[in-house]
């Protein structure tokens, strides 16, 4: 009975897109109003569907509803609650639908907080997401029902891939989603505008929160899908490159720089089709990354079982969103007004600098994941496009954005003083060589980039402390003046430095444990002892133990002067029947010691994998303070007041909020 | 400043930004694509001994070593073998039977020095290339995956 109401509830809400893509876009063109006020409600229906259809899905799997064949191939009675529910999206239906569903849930954002847009702009923009929406289920009806029958229903079912059974990657999709999916919001203001041709800084201003919602939740999302990889995959490693890694670091590049060009939209009017085009690009990105990732055409340690089917379908809907956005981008990119002249060295300088870096960034990390995909469709050769290639790229492509990261705060709107922010800088920049001196005289004198990253992470984080430090005068004037400048400065000015010294404390933990980690590798028995960078760790022997729904092998290795033992463990799993490795990690600001367990020589000894990684939880840390800045950025006044610039005038309380 | 030449340094720094990142591709192309040969590729074709690249097939029953952290095993297309070797942990999902990648080069005797091998998983997921690796050597059968 489930099954069927959410099935019914998916057709019922396919029908219900229908009607909110089709007729507030024709009433927005015909001016019609009572098409026009049908957009909101539509969207409000949408997502009360999907949520209902959902929640059948999670009752299924909640009750180990084994007459679905979803759950069947998916769920196992004996496993936990918590990974029952997160079975619904771990699979490639489910997953759909929860997509489906924060799409709605976005939708009906705009129809509940978008009282203070103009009428027929909430339902162009409501109507878009609507067009979306029909993409999604429609692909899911057609190719991936997740409501169907198993007819005989089996007594149990096949389980969950055990090494999907984690918190932190039952959490990794619905971020993911949210962010992928937040960019829907920006796509469709951006189509909306071209409906409309019109793009004006009130559009910006309701553009940027929505792309920083969803920014962050990408963020967090990628941050905690690298973390996973880190302690799970007992590779030791954090970032591999892989297809489904840039799957979603592609769109992250490419919404970072939206975020920033819509600031310029905002305060300057400025830079309007390049953003209206980001925007676009973005949440193509976004739809890539979902091909990618679910049509298995490309080979990934991530990829799941694959359908042809489903990636005809999802490319086909890919052609028609991208060509049909792009075009017509280009019938009318060209009627938008050209907005306010600014110097190429000034704030607005530095962030079309910040665009084209982040811009070319995506479209090498695009070419990289894909070329293997050409060259096997032209010539049938295989090749994978690995780790040397990106770092080949990246390296060069960031330096220069990080270096200009430091100095563009310092610079101000329209004509910005260079050489005098570079004064201005000196003290960080000093530390920065410094850094780099003292790193260098710590690894010996050895490569040279190890160097560039220590100085441009203290370059980056000493340059944002030293902008903060002006603008509330400390120390020149007395404390209690700087505390009531730091009260006047916007959030949003907040959320930009805290977000930047974020990725000074990412770089530094990416430099640092990239250059001093130390890997050992042996057979070790009972009572040795082996040192990995400064720790000496003793193997304690090894022991069988009962889990849940495994049984695994667990060693034991004694860390000098640390009471806990690191205990790692080879788990083999029943159903579906799996070994999987899970490392200990013993994680402190300072250091991780990250150890894996392998198998018994059959003399006595057990392969043993010690890592000694220093300041590795940065890379992770950095990524809490990025979303951190964003949520604080997202609690500006200006935000919460919504769009229109008339009303914006009237909260502006104090005079140091106009600025910034 | 003009509109105009705002317009046209938009346009050159964009080029600019362009052709680096041309430049760098071409140059970490050159040296950083890793192709894929099925034990049959390595025999026929003469692969240079520095060169990287990956194979990919079934590990042959049977011919797994291992002494301490050293593991030797054999991977076939079951037209022709190669002789591998690695030093480190196997992934949780290799088996004999089952199908690998592996990265690595070629020493001077034609054993195959892995420095990666590559773990899948799910079980019943075999690597593409080495469904196309047996494909090509006609030894592979619709069905046979699961």
């Amino acid at each position: 009975m489930t099954a069927e109401l959410g099935h019914y509830a998916l057709v019922l809400a396919l029908v219900v897109a229908l009607v909110q893509c089709v007729l507030p876009i024709w009433g927005a063109h015909r001016g019609n109003p009572s098409f026009i006020a049908l957009a909101p409600p539509a969207a409000l229906m949408q997502c009360a569907l999907l949520l209902l259809s959902f929640s059948c899905l999670t009752a299924a799997y909640v009750t180990s509803d084994f007459s679905i064949i979803n759950v069947v191939q998916n769920s196992h009675s004996a496993k936990p609650l918590i990974y029952k529910i997160s079975g619904v999206w771990g699979n490639h239906e489910g997953s759909l639908l929860l997509w489906s569903l924060i799409l709605a849930v976005f939708g009906a954002a705009v129809a509940v907080f978008g009282g203070n847009l103009p009428p027929a702009l909430r339902a162009r923009v409501i109507g878009v997401q609507g067009f979306v929406g029909i993409g999604f289920l429609l692909f899911m009806l057609l190719t991936s029902n997740p409501f169907l029958r198993a007819i005989p229903a089996p007594p149990d079912g096949m389980g969950l891939n055990p090494i999907l059974q984690d918190i932190g990657l039952a959490l990794h999709p619905p971020m993911l989603y949210l962010g992928y999916v937040g960019f829907s919001m920006a796509f469709s203001f951006a189509i909306a505008a071209l409906l409309e041709g019109r793009v004006d800084p009130a559009w910006a201003r309701w553009v940027r929160p929505w792309t920083l919602v969803a920014w962050c939740f990408l963020t967090a999302g990628v941050a905690l899908g690298s973390y996973w990889a880190y302690y799970e995959l007992g590779w030791g490693g954090w970032w591999f490159w892989d297809p489904v890694e840039n799957a979603s670091f592609m769109p992250w590049l490419a919404g970072t720089a939206l975020l920033h060009s819509a600031i310029v939209v905002e305060k300057r009017d400025a830079l309007k089709s390049w953003t209206i085009l980001l925007a676009i690009l973005t949440f193509s990105l976004s739809l890539l990354g979902t091909f990618i990732v679910r049509s298995g055409v490309l080979n990934s340690v991530h990829s799941f079982a694959s359908d042809p089917a489903r990636g005809v379908f999802i490319l086909a809907f890919l052609v028609v969103v991208v060509g049909g956005s792009l075009t017509l981008f280009a019938i009318r990119a060209p009627t938008l007004k050209p907005g306010g002249l600014f110097s190429a060295m000034s704030r607005e300088g530095a962030l079309v600098l910040n665009n084209l870096l982040l811009a070319t960034a995506a479209a090498s990390v695009l070419l990289g994941t894909l070329y293997p995909l050409f060259l096997d469709a032209i010539t049938g050769q295989k090749v994978s496009v690995g780790p040397p290639y990106f770092n080949a790229i990246f390296i060069p492509l960031m330096t220069p954005l990080i270096a200009a990261l430091g100095i563009g705060p310092m610079l101000a709107w329209k004509r910005g003083d260079v050489p005098g922010a570079f004064g201005r800088l000196k003290f960080a920049f000093i530390l920065a060589v410094l850094a780099a001196l003292v790193g260098w005289y710590v690894n010996g004198f050895g490569p040279l980039l190890p160097l560039l990253g220590l100085g441009l992470a203290m370059w980056l984080g000493a340059s944002v402390l030293v902008e903060l430090g002006e603008r509330l005068k400390l120390f020149r004037v007395p404390f209690g003046d700087s505390w009531g400048r730091a009260r006047r400065t916007p959030r949003a000015t907040w959320g930009m430095s805290i977000a930047h010294f974020g990725m000074a404390l990412t770089i530094m933990g990416i430099t640092v444990s990239e250059t001093w980690k130390t890997e050992s590798l042996q057979v070790m028995r009972p009572g040795e002892s082996v040192m990995v960078g400064p720790e000496r760790l003793t193997f304690q022997g090894a022991t069988m133990v009962q889990g849940p729904n495994y049984v695994a092998q667990r060693g034991s290795f004694a860390v000098a002067g640390n009471t806990t033992p690191l205990e790692p463990e080879t788990r083999r799993f029943s159903s579906p029947q799996m070994d999987t490795t899970e490392a200990a990690i013993h994680s402190t600001p300072l250091a991780d010691i990250y150890a894996v367990i392998g198998e018994a020589d059959g003399k006595g000894g057990f392969a043993a994998r010690l890592y000694w990684k220093p300041m590795v939880l940065w890379i992770w840390l950095g990524a809490v303070v990025m979303v951190l800045g964003g949520i604080v950025s997202l609690s500006d006044r200006r935000h919460r007041v919504g769009a229109p610039v008339r009303r914006e005038k009237k909260a502006a309380v104090t005079p140091a909020a106009g600025k910034a | 400043m003009t509109r105009k030449r705002r317009r046209l340094y938009l346009v050159l720094s964009g080029m600019a930004a362009l052709g680096m990142a041309v430049a760098l591709v071409l140059t970490a192309f050159q040296d950083n694509l890793v192709f894929f040969y099925s034990p049959s590729d390595v025999a026929t074709k003469q692969i240079p001994p520095d060169r990287r690249f990956r194979i990919g097939g079934l590990v042959e029953p049977g011919s797994v070593k291992k002494s301490g952290i050293e593991v030797a095993f054999t991977v076939t297309d079951n037209v022709n073998v190669i002789k591998v070797v690695y030093s480190g942990i196997v992934p949780d999902l290799f088996r004999e039977g089952q199908g690998v990648v592996a990265e690595g080069k070629l020493n001077g005797q034609g054993v195959f020095v892995a420095r990666e091998v590559l773990a899948k998983h799910d079980e019943k997921y075999m690597p593409p290339e080495v469904a196309d690796a047996l494909k090509r050597a006609g030894q592979w059968h619709e069905g046979e995956k699961k």
